[in-house]
């Protein structure tokens, strides 16, 4: 009795080894091409390969990861992730800003809101992640217009649209950040 | 019985979905659009034929007593080999599906065949068994996705049909059980008149 378990469990792990090995290459591909393509649809045009580079800047008690885009040795840009709380779970996006400062783009990579309502952030349901192009964060309040900003939050996502400005602006403070810290090596 | 009657039985009389009313969760959970349903359809119809196979040709060397901890294991492994495929080669519906693939250990159709008829028949009968329920649940998942899809983002299989969003209800879950109790109905109705 016991041996029979034990045999089918050495069995299905060996087996469960065996794929594991074989897997672990092509998830790790899949994983650096959804990064990538979130980096080349938010950032500005680059040639360099941005997930190799990647910069951890700490904000607030919490480590981001910071993606540059460079074109030639000059930095063009940075991919941003960022994250907030939603309405039901964490919100994760890209940000993409060009090295003035305005917001290039931006991409969800994945969240959990209500499908019909909150999803409506994504790019591919409705136009609300359109209205954060070209906008530079110090001149655009990045906080919907319901609490006194710019933002015009999705109809009955109030909660979702807080957490996706929450999520921007976070990204925003982070850049700041990486724009100290590239003067601070330019100048050494 | 025939191969044949054994992969029509899985269909009509024996429908996993509509007849049996069973693995009910992933069946509310991941049919808010076509392509989601028959990803989970398919993905449950390679765990089914491959466990089928396996306790089918083991079940003679097992102790009636650890009769189910081994059936799990054998399931548990399946599911978890085809978590890393769909990980590593389609990241884009293993994200859909995200924790229902887990849960397809505790399918209770997969455990049922294995019990009711894989440790009972032949290797073949129960590879084809396992073949026949695997397109009963695929189907009937695909036409619960397609029906709340049309009625809840009209659209079939991505594809927009009206420029409109639809009745918003049927993408979320009461919409989820509103459609299986009218398919349902449907399903038996037919099924009661063909007989």
């Amino acid at each position: 009795m016991v041996a029979t378990l034990s045999v089918i469990t050495l069995v299905s792990s060996a087996l469960l080894g065996g794929v594991f090995a074989l897997t672990k290459g092509p998830i790790e591909v899949a994983m650096t091409a959804k990064t990538n393509s979130a980096i080349a649809s938010v950032s500005p045009k680059f040639d360099n390969d941005p997930s190799s580079q990647i910069i951890a800047v700490e904000y607030s008690g919490k480590s981001y990861k910071v993606y540059p885009a460079k074109l030639g040795d000059k930095i063009v840009g940075y991919a941003i992730e960022s994250y907030a709380s939603g309405f039901s779970g964490r919100i994760s996006i890209m940000v993409g800003f060009s090295i003035e400062g305005t917001i290039n783009s931006i991409s969800v990579l994945s969240h959990s809101e209500t499908p019909g309502l909150g999803d409506k952030i994504e790019t591919s349901k409705s136009d609300f992640n359109v209205q954060f192009q070209g906008k530079n964060p110090q001149e655009f309040r990045m906080v919907v217009k319901k609490d006194g900003g710019d933002v015009d939050a999705i109809t009955a996502s109030t909660i979702t649209s807080r957490a996706y400005c929450e999520a921007v602006t976070t990204a925003w403070e982070v850049f700041k950040l990486c724009v100290v810290q590239k003067e601070k090596q330019g100048g050494e | 019985m025939s191969k044949l009657a054994l992969i029509s039985r899985g269909i009509i009389k024996e429908n996993p979905v509509f007849v049996l009313l069973l693995g009910m969760c992933p069946t509310l959970g991941t049919t808010t659009s076509a392509i989601n349903g028959m990803g989970m359809g398919i993905a449950t119809t390679f765990v089914l034929i491959m466990s089928n196979v396996a306790i089918s040709s083991i079940s003679g060397m097992i102790p009636n007593k650890v009769r189910i901890p081994s059936y799990i294991v054998v399931i548990a492994s399946f599911v978890t080999i085809l978590q890393l495929i769909m990980q590593a080669y389609t990241p884009g519906l293993y994200e859909t599906l995200g924790l229902f693939i887990p849960l397809i250990v505790v399918n209770c159709i997969v455990l049922g065949r294995a019990e009711a008829f894989a440790s009972k028949n032949g290797v073949i009968d129960s590879a084809v068994d396992g073949v026949g329920i695997g397109i009963g649940f695929t189907l009937s998942l695909t036409v619960l996705g397609a029906v709340r899809e049309l009625l809840g983002s009209a659209s079939i299989f991505g594809m927009k049909l009206i420029n409109s969003d639809g009745m918003l209800v049927f993408v979320l879950a009461p919409g989820a059980f509103i459609a299986l109790g009218y398919l349902l109905v449907i399903f038996n109705k037919l099924k009661s008149r063909t007989s």
